[in-house]
């Protein structure tokens, strides 16, 4: 490569240099919040300080879901399989909130009951696309 | 085996000859991308099976997925037209980057608003602000700065240099867009399509999807196509190629 075009090369390699290291130093900076949600384990491990809301995110429990029978209250644990929390809600589910599935809850947290209060529900579905009647016969 | 590629590349630098090929290659690619498009839109919609947890509304994966993965492919591609028109000064590498940006944005946005339509119903939610969602918005905000950077100078040639900057200061975003599922907790899922591994998508529903992802990357080849002699007449109407052209037809 010649010599003028060589001097080029290194000025392109380094703007990507200098863009990469601004996405990390932004990244050192709000690593605490790049997480959508933390999982019970974090909670248990360092429990979040102060009355902001938080996210909380898993599996729910089978077996755990309660509903109240004259509103729209619910109750049910998430759990990452280790640790898991209590968590209440009132309101409408979406469609693939169900037990044994993903979700992430957001909400205030208690640390002396280790629950969430929560004010919104989010169904997380996983990377797994089955055709219905697949799925069907492999539970028989 | 070298020279020939060096041939081509030289080739490729030379708006008469590109003027020629892209004229007798966009009819056949425009067929073939609207055909593919066609037939895996209705196998998709209408004979794909069910999805077992989501139902129905699964079938929006037939014009989300290829609408972000090309999005990420035209930006990568944009790229390497950056590093070459740096170091090289290649004109069409300029043109190439210009022609592809507003495509990549259209898809961006394509990919973010079908995203929006899927995650009401499935997650509860039209956006939310994880890693995956982030990332691609910045990627979208990074198309309209170079769109927008075109029209700042006033010599093209300071145009294509300044875009170019922007274009490679971007691409570290790519990697992140792809990733951000892995490294961090988003409510958006992992890839489903493995190249290396096994995809955890059936294979009654894969391969209408990997016909839809190829039916669009031949649509944005096309349009491509398209936008860069659009470019090229433009930027060449007062050579002596061009004129003899017109004056030919």
């Amino acid at each position: 490569m010649k010599q003028h075009r060589l001097k080029r090369l290194y000025g392109v390699l380094f703007i990507v240099f200098c863009s990469a290291l601004a996405f990390v130093l932004v990244y050192f900076a709000i690593r605490d919040n790049v997480n959508l949600f933390y999982s019970p384990s974090d909670l248990f491990e360092s429990p979040p300080q102060g009355r902001n809301a938080i996210r909380a995110g898993g599996l729910v429990e089978i077996g755990s879901l309660r509903r109240s029978t004259d509103s729209l209250e619910i109750e049910f644990i998430i759990t990452d399989l280790k640790k898991s929390i209590a968590v209440n809600y009132t309101g409408i589910l979406p469609d693939l909130f169900k037990e044994n599935a993903g979700v992430v809850a957001t909400g205030y947290f208690d640390k002396n009951k280790m629950s969430l209060d929560a004010y919104q529900i989010l169904a997380k579905h996983d990377e797994n696309y089955v055709p219905k009647e697949v799925k069907k016969a492999l539970e028989k | 085996m070298f020279q020939a590629l060096k041939n081509f590349y030289h080739k490729l630098g030379s708006f008469p000859w590109f003027y020629k090929i892209s004229g007798k290659v966009i009819p056949i690619v425009g067929f073939f991308s609207i055909l593919l498009i066609v037939i895996s839109s209705i196998w998709g919609l209408f004979f794909s099976p069910t999805d077992a947890v989501q139902g129905d509304v699964y079938r929006i994966i037939y014009f989300h997925v290829p609408a972000v993965s090309v999005s990420q492919v035209i930006y990568y591609s944009m790229s390497v037209a950056a590093a070459v028109f740096l170091i090289w000064r290649m004109k069409m590498a300029g043109v190439y980057i210009k022609s592809l940006a507003p495509i990549g944005a259209a898809f961006t946005f394509i990919g973010l608003l079908s995203g929006a339509i899927w995650g009401q119903p499935t997650w509860g939610t039209w956006w939310v602000w994880d890693a995956r969602l982030t990332s691609t918005l910045v990627l979208f905000l990074f198309y309209l700065a170079i769109i927008g950077m075109q029209s700042t100078f006033a010599s093209r040639k300071s145009a294509d240099t300044a875009v170019s900057i922007i274009t490679l200061v971007g691409v570290v975003n790519l990697p992140i867009v792809k990733k951000s599922v892995d490294w961090w907790n988003t409510l958006h899922q992992p890839a489903s399509i493995s190249i290396s591994g096994e995809s955890s998508i059936s294979s009654e529903m894969l391969i209408p999807l990997l016909l839809s992802i190829l039916g669009v990357y031949l649509f944005v080849f096309f349009t491509g196509l398209l936008f860069m002699r659009a470019e090229i007449s433009s930027r060449e109407q007062n050579k002596e190629w061009f004129k003899k052209l017109s004056s030919n037809n």
